[in-house]
């Protein structure tokens, strides 16, 4: 059964780029505001099954070809790579630094290296949730 | 982080490059590589010797988890020195011979040497850390690391074992030894070894001194197989050659001894101390030496050697103690300082004639092709290098002169002569038994080391029996035995170049305040000390011995009449057999594979562990005076929560009960924004949301939902059940309340509130306590998730297609 679908992709198309903007602003703001890598990763997580969702997985798969168990290792490495720098600084596991910069364009800006930790668990949450939900739904 | 630090973890750094090394470098043995950092870190720490020969000590300190008291220090004196050296240098020598040992056509190389340099990296990291914690992890990476070199050979099922049962004997004594260490840590206050060392006064008036000793020990003796816990180390023997001459002669097992020494000055003192470290090293001794003649491989009758010189090691050291007992300078510690001295010094005698033993025997397997003393014999033509270090090394273990063994065996024959006349703890009665049994256990190792050389290497040559014509082996292969065995002949005739420089500073380590108090002190060992009880009793022990294995191992008879393997065994396997059976009755009695049973199970069981908490601190009280008002809308919110929830069992559709329970979720959140919890809320919106998308692909695999019926009582259990656990948690939530209001506790979040800005420059506190006040928890939680993501992968993708074993 083919289903005309014109309407859910173009809305898809437009709606998608929303939320990824909307998950990075997330991400960004979380020191702040609410947000963080968690909360931008399930984000990203949402707009990305939202592409899954609408076309298939085949298509996706070849925009977007990410590995995603790569992903969660990178992410998890990262996350560990913060806090054993520190030690190798000589301050205890997972110390944070973070101080102001003045930077061109933006003015003086903070700068802190729990971003790099965050990153990590961004990308560890994005690689988890899509690996899980592909796992289960290619399943056949 | 400093270059001491570094040393101590350099053997991990090594561990990564070795499988890169082993894959793109081929052609040359990848022990190559690997055998210079050992040589480099000898080289390195041989530098500490002038300044530790002089009493001093290194310490660096990197904190670790400074909160809780836990630092990685690097402590460097004379007793971690003497490890460290023998740990390198016995380290280089291994590494050395493993290359000529290891084909590198047919071996996994790079797995052997990962897990051998993980190996010395962890004991390395035993014998210099002061924190015990520290100490703690790397002693049980040292239980992993040789539990997988044991295995290295996995498709031998004997190998599999042996690595099994080492595994759960040393890990077993090491988590008795965790729990003896968090004692320490609440008699003390402390993880630092020498601080306790410090207030070894306070320790020993304490209650707890008894169950902290015990639980100590437990994990020394498992380390170092004294008896009972000994079986693990013949069993150990599957392991490749140079695996049992490291760990098994030179390093591992000689962790639990450097354990009791280390922590002497703790506990030392008493009667128990001095009894159970020197009875079970006794017994051990005897136990040992006696299980070896019974054997008919080369490298069982070694490992049960080793186990009985183990013994006699422990047994030294806790006659040593009992110095601690009269007080350091006074006359009579001063005799039983010889009993210290002469652990240490056997130790290093033991490491050195041990290891080209094993060495020896590794040659003769793998020149012959079997190392059954009944195939064996007349090899003493086809291999003189090997035989002439069988003989120094057979014959410094029997305890014979010229070589180092024979002055370790005299001292210890003054040490417990001297024993005997000790007038403390109960000795008047059971002190002539050190005596008795130190000799009948050096005729059992006199008649071993016999078997051991003349099995070997004399008697008839069996051609037939063995499966490879046998040949001296190349001379890369006998460089390492070759130096081992100049080793126990230097040490043999000029024992006092260790004297000052390793000796008496590891002695000082054991029984600190010596060099304080007793500086003149001074060790001498010498060969010749006249006519005297020591000497007499070596020719007894030669008489006998010699006559004994003259009358007894005439032929092979005697091994038909001996059972071999050791009746503990037996104990041990019928053991782990009832294990398994019973976690297989109780694993059928728990998943039966209901999910409403395991709810049960857990709910009744938080209904128990709360219910029994609360009663037992009286936390039941209902204050409603603080509550704050509850506003409509909260009222509206709560009701629709509640019916929501109340819908979902009566739900017969499976679709529109994942709606409510969707409905239930946002609700969620919308709770979550009514009380200003926005990162809450938005977390929880957006996990909603993924799950919805989860059930909708689950959906399509899901099996028709079943009606089901049970029988009513059933249905009335659970009630009860969910009714109770709700009026539990109600209570809980009121008592934690009322009890805030009346303790006027001050809120966790205030901190967080005064401190998420200043500290971590971050104006969201959730964010900040996410990722800097508890930054761990949030990457462990992380790391959870990533291993739940990557089981459905298995489950999923690499499911199993046939009728396969787990």
């Amino acid at each position: 059964m083919r289903v005309n679908n014109v309407m859910l992709y173009t809305i898809t198309r437009v709606v998608v780029f929303i939320i990824l903007s909307f998950s990075i602003y997330l991400f960004f703001a979380g020191h702040h505001n609410p947000g963080g890598g968690f909360i931008g990763g399930l984000m990203t997580a949402a707009a990305l099954l939202l592409l899954y969702l609408s076309f298939d997985l085949k298509t996706i798969k070849q925009i977007i070809p990410f590995n995603y168990t790569w992903m969660i290792a990178i992410g998890l490495l990262l996350s560990l790579g913060t806090g054993v720098a520190s030690m190798l600084l000589g301050y205890p596991f997972l110390t944070q630094f973070f101080d102001y910069f003045d930077l061109p364009f933006l003015g003086e800006t903070e700068l802190a290296t729990a971003v790099l930790f965050d990153v990590g668990i961004y990308l560890t949450v994005v690689g988890i949730t899509l690996l899980s939900i592909l796992t289960i739904g290619e399943d056949r | 982080m400093t270059l001491l630090h570094l040393a101590v973890l350099a053997p991990f750094l090594m561990a990564i490059v070795v499988p890169f090394l082993y894959r793109y470098l081929r052609q040359i043995h990848t022990g190559w590589f690997v055998l210079l950092l050992p040589v480099l870190l000898f080289a390195y720490l041989i530098q500490f010797l002038p300044s530790v020969a002089n009493g001093e000590s290194i310490m660096e300190t990197m904190a670790w988890v400074p909160s809780l008291g836990i630092n990685f220090t690097v402590y460097v004196d004379g007793l971690g020195l003497l490890f460290a050296l023998l740990i390198t240098g016995i380290g280089a020598l291994v590494v050395l011979y493993s290359i000529y040992y290891l084909s590198k056509k047919t071996e996994a190389l790079n797995n052997f040497y990962v897990y051998l340099l993980m190996f010395m990296g962890a004991m390395l990291g035993v014998v210099l850390a002061d924190n015990l914690i520290v100490l703690y992890v790397f002693w049980e990476l040292t239980s992993l690391a040789s539990s997988l070199l044991i295995g290295y050979w996995f498709h031998r099922e004997k190998s599999r074992y042996g690595a099994q049962k080492s595994m759960l004997i040393t890990v077993f004594g090491g988590f008795a030894m965790l729990a003896g260490f968090s004692l320490l840590y609440v008699m003390a206050g402390t993880f630092s070894i020498r601080e306790l060392i410090a207030q070894a006064d306070v320790i020993a008036g304490h209650a707890l001194f008894l169950p902290a000793m015990l639980l100590v020990l437990l994990g020394a003796f498992t380390k170092s197989a004294q008896f009972p816990f000994h079986i693990w180390l013949p069993d150990a023997m599957e392991a490749p050659t140079p695996v049992s001459a490291y760990l098994h002669s030179a390093t591992m097992v000689k962790a639990g001894i450097y354990l009791v020494a280390r922590l002497t000055p703790v506990f030392a003192g008493g009667a128990e101390w001095f009894w159970i470290v020197s009875g079970f090293g006794l017994f051990t001794l005897i136990w040992g030496s006696y299980s070896a003649i019974k054997q008919t491989d080369l490298k069982s009758i070694l490992a049960f050697s080793t186990v009985s010189q183990l013994g006699l090691i422990m047994c030294l050291l806790g006659i040593g103690s009992s110095a601690v007992h009269f007080g350091y300078g006074s006359p009579e510690s001063e005799l039983y300082l010889i009993a210290t001295l002469t652990a240490v010094f056997h130790l290093i005698n033991h490491a050195t004639f041990k290891g080209c033993l094993f060495m020896v025997v590794g040659i003769v397997d793998h020149e012959t092709g079997t190392r059954d003393i009944r195939k064996l014999g007349g090899l003493m033509t086809f291999m003189p290098v090997t035989f002439t270090l069988a003989v120094v090394g057979s014959l410094s273990m029997a305890g014979l002169p010229p070589f180092n063994g024979f002055l370790s065996k005299e001292m210890f024959f003054t040490a417990v002569l001297r024993a005997a006349q000790l007038d403390i703890f109960n000795m008047e009665t059971w002190g002539l038994l050190f005596p008795v049994i130190a000799w009948v256990a050096s005729v059992f190792t006199f008649i071993y080391s016999m078997i051991l050389l003349f099995k070997t290497f004399t008697g008839k040559y069996q051609p037939e029996k063995l499966d490879k014509k046998p040949h001296e082996a190349p001379v890369g292969m006998l460089v390492s035995p070759v130096i081992l065995g100049s080793l126990v002949i230097i040490l043999g005739f000029f024992p006092n170049v260790l004297s000052h420089t390793l000796l008496k500073p590891a002695m000082v380590s054991i029984l600190p305040m010596l060099l304080e108090t007793i500086d003149h002190f001074g060790v001498h060992i010498y060969m010749w000390h006249g006519f005297n009880a020591e000497l007499m009793m070596t020719i007894g022990v030669v008489a006998a011995g010699t006559v004994l294995y003259r009358v007894m191992f005439k032929g092979e008879s005697i091994y038909e009449r001996l059972r071999q393997t050791d009746p503990l065994n037996h104990i041990y396997d019928s053991a782990l057999v009832g294990l398994i059976k019973g976690s297989i009755a109780i694993t059928r009695v728990q998943m039966t594979g209901l999910l409403r049973d395991y709810f049960a199970y857990m709910s009744v069981f938080m209904i128990l562990l709360l219910g029994y908490a609360t009663y037992r601190y009286q936390a039941l009280a209902i204050d409603m005076e603080s509550v704050a008002p509850i506003s409509t809308y909260v009222w509206i919110l709560a009701i629709v929560f509640i019916l929501s929830t109340l819908s979902v069992p009566f739900i017969n559709h499976r679709l529109t009960a994942i709606i409510a329970v969707g409905v239930i979720g946002f609700l969620l959140a919308l709770l979550f924004v009514v009380f200003r919890a926005p990162d809450l809320a938005l977390t929880q919106l957006l996990v909603e949301t993924v799950m919805v998308v989860l059930f909708l692909l689950c959906f399509y695999h899901l099996p028709e939902l079943r009606k089901e019926s049970f029988k009513p009582i059933f249905k009335w259990t659970n009630v009860i059940i969910s009714v109770a656990v709700g009026a539990i948690v109600t209570l809980i939530a009121f008592g934690s309340l009322a009890a805030g209001h009346h303790l006027n506790f001050e809120p966790i979040s205030t901190y967080f509130i005064e401190n998420s800005y200043t500290l971590a420059g971050g104006k969201n506190m959730v964010n900040v306590i996410l990722v800097d006040f508890r930054g761990l928890d949030t990457v462990l939680e992380v790391l959870v998730l990533a291993i739940a993501a990557l089981g459905v992968v298995t489950m999923v993708k690499l499911r199993m297609t046939g009728r396969e074993d787990v």
